[in-house]
């Protein structure tokens, strides 16, 4: 059977400092996994190593049962591997309606009308459309955010990778958030969400991801992970009582 | 009513510097690239036209049918195959591997065409000249000029309104993000380099009718076009035509004043605009 995602056995170091470490799991297609971990435990590493921005060390990456470990970023994107930045980096000299564009005409390979057609879609979706013609630079944060998303669903992902896209807004834009992250996912868009807001997470996936020192300390059932001791422990950093 | 002649004749040859300048400013706002061999660029663009007109017996101006492609596949070829290779947060690199480029076709041309200056010969329209209300305006620098507003109004367009234009600012803008949204950033280098090198064709053939040329003229063609980027302001194409005007009436006020002041007079108001606007006139990019 070929997994929808599979990193197999994927070592990646800096120097001393490992950020991952033997890591492997499978992702079925349609699926939602969480990813939680203390800072510096290398989710966003794992991030990079899925999307191509880092080679791993050793180990191999798989994507609709292909080998892409040794493919370009550029490549990677338009077979609809796509994420979003924790710190949102959008193309601040344009508007967002052209970064919608870039996204749609070059990953996503569409052109003319179907390509205007999906960024508006997706402006609609994300809550940006009255901002289309704004530049990019001058939105503020939960703008942004909404901007990589946006950006990420022009690409026509079939797997879309978030990066703490829910840290710091408040509690009612996170909620509208969460909500138009369960759409995306009831469309059939296989994701993987990396987050600390953990409550916002658990509204949306199946299965959760511990990481801490680039190792996968902890996988399963989202309610039953949070409780556990180690997890407790060490992503919470409380000493459970015996 | 000379100064006023000598103002229109000025800016009228800004046309044409900014057609030298107009591939600069491209690839710097592309890739922040500084092109040193440019202007060697522009001479090669000239001598590739004189061997097409005397090879084939046309006119100068129909030599861009085969020196325009051929320049910007040469721009493509060297970009991905040389360029491409210097970029990075260093930005020595590129300076110096242009600067060995700059010499190579300089010696490169004097190999193939000697040292002896060449002309373009482009029959009655080198002397053509319209009258119009009392200025006598020369044929071929009024046809620069337009040719110069054409150009930059395409690229203007090309980078505001196509698709094309698009993925050059989103490389321009940030091209970790560009490779991630599916944009091959080698790719689209090459392609801006070709469009520069293309609008550099345009540049050589309109100075090889206009004036003799010889492989040692690069250099200064360069800084022309370097001023002219300069004072119009990085990145924005409309203010590097102005920069060209500037530039232009600068040096035919200069030898209006004093034969031997043409060059320094226009070096000396771009060193002006440098010091009272370091960021030039109408700046888009800053730092």
């Amino acid at each position: 059977m070929s997994a929808f995602l599979r990193l197999e056995n994927v070592c990646k170091s800096f120097g001393a400092v490992t950020v991952a470490d033997d890591l492997s799991y499978d992702l079925a297609e349609g699926e939602a996994l969480g990813i939680i971990g203390p800072n510096g435990a290398g989710k966003t590493t794992m991030f990079n190593l899925i999307t191509g921005t880092l080679r791993p060390d050793s180990g191999q990456v798989y994507f609709q049962g292909k080998n892409v470990t040794g493919l370009s970023a550029a490549r990677r994107c338009r077979s609809g591997l796509v994420r979003s930045f924790q710190v949102p980096q959008p193309f601040s000299g344009m508007t967002v309606y052209e970064n919608a564009m870039i996204a749609a005409t070059q990953a996503a390979g569409l052109t003319g009308k179907p390509a205007e057609r999906l960024c508006l879609q997706v402006l609609d979706q994300t809550g940006l459309l009255d901002k289309a013609n704004t530049l990019a630079g001058s939105l503020p944060l939960l703008g942004r955010k909404r901007l990589e998303l946006t950006r990420a669903l022009c690409t026509q992902p079939r797997l879309l990778m978030l990066d703490e896209i829910a840290g710091g807004l408040t509690e009612a834009e996170c909620t509208a958030l969460v909500q138009t992250i369960r759409d995306i996912h009831a469309s059939g868009v296989t994701i993987i969400w990396i987050e600390h807001v953990v409550h916002a997470l658990l509204a949306v996936v199946d299965r959760l991801i511990v990481i801490d020192f680039g190792r996968k300390i902890a996988e399963g059932e989202p309610q039953a992970i949070m409780q556990s001791p180690e997890v407790q422990e060490i992503y919470l950093g409380i000493e459970v009582d015996a | 009513m000379e100064w006023f002649n000598a103002l229109v004749q000025g800016a009228l040859l800004g046309g044409l510097y900014a057609l030298f300048a107009a591939g600069l400013s491209l690839i710097f706002g592309v890739m922040r690239l500084v092109n040193i061999a440019h202007g060697d660029l522009i001479v090669l663009a000239a001598y590739l036209g004189l061997s097409v007109t005397l090879a084939l017996g046309v006119h100068p101006l129909l030599a861009l049918v085969v020196v325009v492609p051929a320049m910007a596949a040469a721009g493509y070829v060297l970009q991905r195959g040389i360029l491409n290779q210097t970029l990075g947060q260093d930005l020595l690199p590129p300076l110096l591997v242009t600067f060995g480029l700059s010499v190579i076709i300089q010696n490169a041309l004097l190999e193939v065409y000697s040292a002896d200056p060449q002309k373009m010969n482009a029959g009655v329209l080198e002397t053509a000249s319209v009258s119009v209300g009392g200025l006598s305006l020369g044929v071929l620098p009024v046809l620069t000029f337009a040719v110069a507003v054409l150009v930059i109004a395409a690229l203007q367009w090309t980078f505001y309104r196509t698709a094309l234009g698009r993925a050059f600012r989103a490389v321009s803008d940030n091209q970790d993000i560009a490779q991630l949204m599916g944009l091959n950033r080698h790719h689209i280098f090459g392609l801006s380099m070709a469009l520069a090198l293309a609008v550099t064709a345009i540049a050589g053939i309109l100075l090889g009718i206009r004036t003799s040329f010889d492989p040692s003229i690069g250099g200064g063609r360069l800084i022309f076009g370097f001023e002219a980027v300069i004072i119009g302001g990085l990145g924005n194409l409309w203010g590097t035509l102005a920069g060209g005007v500037i530039l232009g009436v600068a040096q035919t006020i200069g030898a209006k004043i004093h034969p031997g002041w043409q060059l320094l007079s226009g070096h000396l108001v771009f060193l002006i605009i440098l010091a009272v606007r370091p960021n030039g006139l109408f700046p888009r990019i800053s730092g």
